[in-house]
């Protein structure tokens, strides 16, 4: 299992006893506390040519806790993109000063293409700086599922056996595709909540099909709220939809309160990946059921994980914090 | 071995031989002009085109002969993805010196877009490149984004 200089570029790049041994890991940060000195020298560079606060700020932080330095933008304004620079150049550029690459991107497949460019530089003599991505346009958002699997593993103590509904927008939610590929590697059966034209597309399905896995497609939460383990509730992005009246006919159509979460097994965990518009709400989060905050904090111990792999191997010693 | 590729009427064949070049055979009705034009055989060479000629295999086909003119590696694939059951038959001195079936590769390099308007091949100019997952139907995979895709879909790089 060789963790060091590796990309994170899709969930399906990971074996399970891969994704096993991160979790492993960030139990280990959890219960010792972040080793300070782990990553003393070293710099992540953090390039976010779309919007984030949790994914951004929790790598950041999680990279400092280990003692790493951060650079980074958010938002190309001010960056030479605005001059029309291609990715390829902003990675060549970023790569000469930093060890490590996290970034957003609004186009799918970028962060391929960044891992790429990257691998390439060691043909001229360089060094491989990892690309871990933090979102590609609509189609992945591998470390987004690494903490979501930890959050659904460290709740219901298993993720083998478990009922995972996912709920609203299936087909731009890239946190839904990549959870799909990820569960696909578990003994976990799916049930997709959507309107018709936000349903989950095929090539996921079909991905599901050739893996064996189980999955059942639903129009309402109530035909699934009183049996599932996992509830993963998604907002309806109105960015990613390419006709604003498209969008209107389907926003605020799913809208989870304490009513209807009282109709949820004791056990089950409300879980999103946030952030959120109406789809909970309020009165939702003093509910024990819902998890949504603490699966976002789980965000920094699971990315600090990979960062402490893919930087430093297995070498982590126990933490002061 | 003399070249008798092609469609025959009881008299003989409809469309004449040709001392050198291509003959590319097999090709599905309707799709002998799309390929003369992806391959640029219509710039200069003579070039015979044959439209829902008979076929005892697949009923009806088109076919191509090009004089002069020879299909090379990278063609091939491109042919392969219009016409999957395609005969590119290599003619010299009126004989078939070379006779091969098109099949898809495993990899297609910067031959083909992928069908995800979003891909980030298909927004900054860099090299596409595409996995076979199935070739009967043909399904493609881009390597960059995994957006999954089936043959009508697919358009070849302009």
């Amino acid at each position: 299992m060789e963790f060091v200089n590796r990309d994170v570029v899709s969930i399906k790049d990971f074996t399970r006893p891969e994704l096993e041994h991160i979790f492993e890991k960030a139990e280990d940060i959890e219960n010792k506390g972040y080793d300070k000195s782990l990553l003393k020298g070293k710099r992540v560079g953090l390039l976010f040519y779309e919007p984030s606060t949790r994914t951004r700020m929790s790598f950041d932080t999680a990279a400092q806790a280990l003692g790493a330095d951060t650079v980074w933008f958010a938002g190309v304004e001010g960056t030479s993109v605005m001059k029309g620079e291609t990715l390829k150049d902003t990675i060549e550029t970023v790569a000469n000063y930093v060890d490590l690459i996290v970034m957003r991107h609004p186009f799918d497949g970028s962060a391929r293409w960044a891992a790429d460019v990257t691998t390439k530089r060691t043909l001229r003599g360089l060094k491989k700086v990892p690309i871990v991505s933090g979102g590609d346009g609509k189609n992945e958002h591998p470390t987004q599922t690494m903490l979501d699997l930890y959050s659904i593993l460290k709740t219901q103590g298993r993720i083998d056996g478990l009922e995972v509904a996912m709920v609203g927008d299936l087909k731009y939610g890239r946190t839904v595709h990549s959870l799909s590929y990820a569960l696909s590697m578990f003994d976990s059966k799916i049930k997709y909540v959507a309107p018709d034209q936000l349903q989950v597309p095929d090539h996921v399905t079909s991905f599901l099909k050739r893996k064996g896995i189980g999955f059942t497609k639903h129009s309402k939460i109530e035909d699934v709220i009183e049996t599932v383990d996992i509830i993963y509730m998604t907002r309806i992005q109105k960015e990613r939809f390419p006709d604003e009246n498209e969008y209107n006919k389907v926003k605020g159509i799913y809208r989870m309160d304490k009513k209807l979460l009282s109709r949820a097994k004791p056990t089950m965990r409300l879980m999103h990946p946030l952030p959120r518009v109406d789809e909970i709400s309020l009165d939702a989060d003093e509910d024990t059921r819902a998890y949504y905050f603490q699966q976002a904090g789980n965000g920094m111990l699971v990315r600090a994980a990979l960062l402490a792999l893919i930087m430093a191997g297995d070498t982590m010693k126990e933490g002061s914090t | 071995m003399s070249e008798k590729t092609g469609a025959k009427t009881k008299k003989g064949l409809i469309v004449s031989p040709i001392e050198n070049g291509t003959v590319i055979d097999h090709l599905p009705p309707g799709k002998a002009i799309k390929i003369a034009e992806i391959l640029n055989l219509l710039q200069g060479s003579v070039v015979i085109i044959g439209q829902n000629l008979k076929s005892t295999k697949y009923g009806k086909k088109d076919l191509i002969k090009v004089e002069n003119r020879y299909i090379t590696g990278e063609e091939y694939n491109k042919i392969a993805l219009i016409a999957p059951y395609a005969t590119v038959n290599i003619i010299r001195n009126f004989a078939i010196q070379e006779k091969r079936k098109v099949s898809v590769p495993d990899v297609l390099e910067d031959v083909a877009l992928c069908a995800n308007a979003n891909c980030i091949s298909n927004k900054e100019r860099i090299p596409s490149r595409l996995y076979t997952v199935s070739r009967d139907p043909l399904v493609m995979v881009c390597h960059y984004c995994g957006f999954e895709f089936k043959g009508e879909e697919l358009k070849l790089k302009g």
